[in-house]
């Protein structure tokens, strides 16, 4: 099996132990990932709010890229779910309107890029809970996890506005996977909760109090795991700060889902970067 | 070379209806039930709430609409858009209102414009965005000391991690899309 694979940014920088993690996760499930070559921008959540034509095509240049490239992988897998929003964003919009899939390849044709509407748009957890499943994930697991208690963490983007592989308001896609690898899901509320996104930037008050409420609602799991590097870099990057307004210990693990999975399958923690997060995971190592 | 920044920015011609008219038909079969403002989590934190932004909107009350705190507020949950009864495209709606609000350079939505556009200005130069040299831009626009020293302790520790460099690797980032922005620019001037 192959995947055409979309990085991102995100998981160049701050998100790089995501990308690390995802193509360790990969190579030890026998799945080959390939690059998407000179992929760019996809325009995250500054096009939207400064160009529609601009939105589009950003994620449409790398769509087209990817056409060109393998013909017999049908499908792009996107780890970060912000980039995912955005490439299918791309995808949809433009096979529903011509004259929008027109003006795109205008904007793409000096480049000698086409874009055809071949390939399919996969979030990281799609791919993980649909093509895998547990069962498929089961038979690589060779540590149990059964001393931990994980709440899973989907987001937004990933579940809304396009309805593909899990319920948008109460997802649980990751829940099979988790516990395939022997721990308990924590039984909480927050799961689709926003992490305040890019507010974090713009209004960093309201954005945290945000996540507090998310991370409260953790309180007595061991972990949380997510599937954006978004919503990691919230959950993790402020919990100092958090905790010191919140008056008590709001401290807790956040792990990204190839992460947990991967330790579960024995891959070494140097190996899912564990020691690029923010959050501690010492009782993880 | 003309920075997204200002490229964007330059106020429109059209009248004050006008910059609404088409917002005002997509969102003409609103009932004014309140779901959107029901499921959204920042609701509490906006002035008008969403529900009554639409409400203005197709009023078109411009100056209630964009001096509102509202749009810049929305995180792009797309709660609203999901549970809409009448399935109006809410998220994008608020989106094509901080297009407007960046567009007319209204005062209250000055910061978040900035954001973006340095954002912006950062992936049109490199193709991909380089965090630093994109947070350094938004800060001088910014003219504010107390802002990069909010993101201080949080840049402190993603550079000892070594996830952000001062220095980025070119040969990893130089992707430029100059010309690329420019072919966007040119056919949204002939809209
Ligand atoms: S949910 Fe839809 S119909 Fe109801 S008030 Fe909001 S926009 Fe109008
Ligand atoms: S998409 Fe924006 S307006 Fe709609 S519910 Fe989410 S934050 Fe509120």
């Amino acid at each position: 099996m192959k995947y055409l694979y979309y990085p991102g940014c995100s998981l160049e920088g701050t998100a790089v132990e995501y990308n690390i993690s995802t193509r360790a996760l990969f190579d030890a499930l026998g799945i080959e990932l390939v690059e998407i070559k000179d992929w760019t921008c996809c325009g995250a959540s500054a096009a939207e709010a400064q160009s529609e034509l601009l939105s589009i095509a950003l994620p449409a240049r790398n769509l087209a890229i990817a056409e060109s490239m393998e013909e017999s992988i049908e499908d792009i897998l996107v780890p970060c779910s912000a980039c995912y929003l955005n490439l299918r964003r791309a995808a949809e919009e433009t096979r529903k309107d011509p004259e929008l899939l027109a003006k795109v390849n205008k904007v793409l044709e000096p480049e000698g890029l086409e874009l055809k509407g071949l390939k399919r748009v996969r979030h990281l957890l799609d791919v993980l809970s649909s093509d895998i499943g547990a069962i498929g994930l089961a038979e690589h697991i060779n540590k149990t996890m059964d001393r931990y208690s994980v709440a899973p963490y989907y987001g937004c983007q990933c579940l809304r506005p396009y309805v593909v592989f899990d319920d948008p308001e109460a997802p649980t896609s990751m829940e099979p996977l988790i516990l395939a690898t022997g721990a308990r899901i924590q039984d909480w509320h927050m799961a689709t909760k926003c992490c305040g996104a890019s507010l974090m930037n713009i209004k960093p008050e309201i954005a945290q109090e945000m996540v507090a409420s998310i991370l409260s609602g953790a309180s007595g799991a061991d972990a949380i795991v997510t599937v954006c590097p978004m919503c990691q870099m919230n959950l993790e990057g402020y919990q100092n700060q958090i905790s010191r307004s919140a008056h008590k210990d709001l401290h807790c693990a956040i792990l990204y889902l190839p992460q947990f999975l991967g330790l579960a399958m024995g891959i070494e923690s140097r190996d899912l970067s564990l020691e690029m997060n923010l959050s501690n995971p010492s009782a993880f190592l | 070379m003309p920075s997204a920044e200002i490229s964007l920015t330059i106020n429109t011609q059209e009248t004050e209806e006008d910059i609404l008219g088409p917002l005002q038909e997509e969102l003409s079969a609103c009932i004014q039930c309140g779901t959107c403002t029901a499921s959204c989590r920042n609701a509490q934190l906006m002035d008008f709430t969403p529900r009554r932004l639409w409400r203005l909107v197709l009023m078109g009350q411009t100056e209630e609409v964009f001096h509102s705190k509202t749009f810049a507020l929305c995180s792009a949950c797309y709660y609203c858009t999901l549970r809409c009864p009448r399935g109006l495209p809410l998220t994008d709606a608020m989106n094509t209102l901080k297009q407007l609000g960046a567009k007319k350079n209204v005062a209250e939505y000055r910061p978040n414009a900035r954001f973006y556009g340095s954002f912006l200005e950062s992936v049109r130069r490199h193709g991909r965005i380089n965090e630093m040299e994109f947070m350094r831009r938004y800060f001088i626009l910014m003219k504010n000391p107390a802002i990069p020293i909010k993101f201080t302790p949080l840049g402190i520790r993603l550079l000892r991690k070594g996830k952000i460099s001062i220095f980025p690797d070119k040969s990893k980032t130089e992707r430029p899309l100059d010309q690329f922005f420019q072919r966007v620019e040119e056919l949204e001037r002939q809209q």
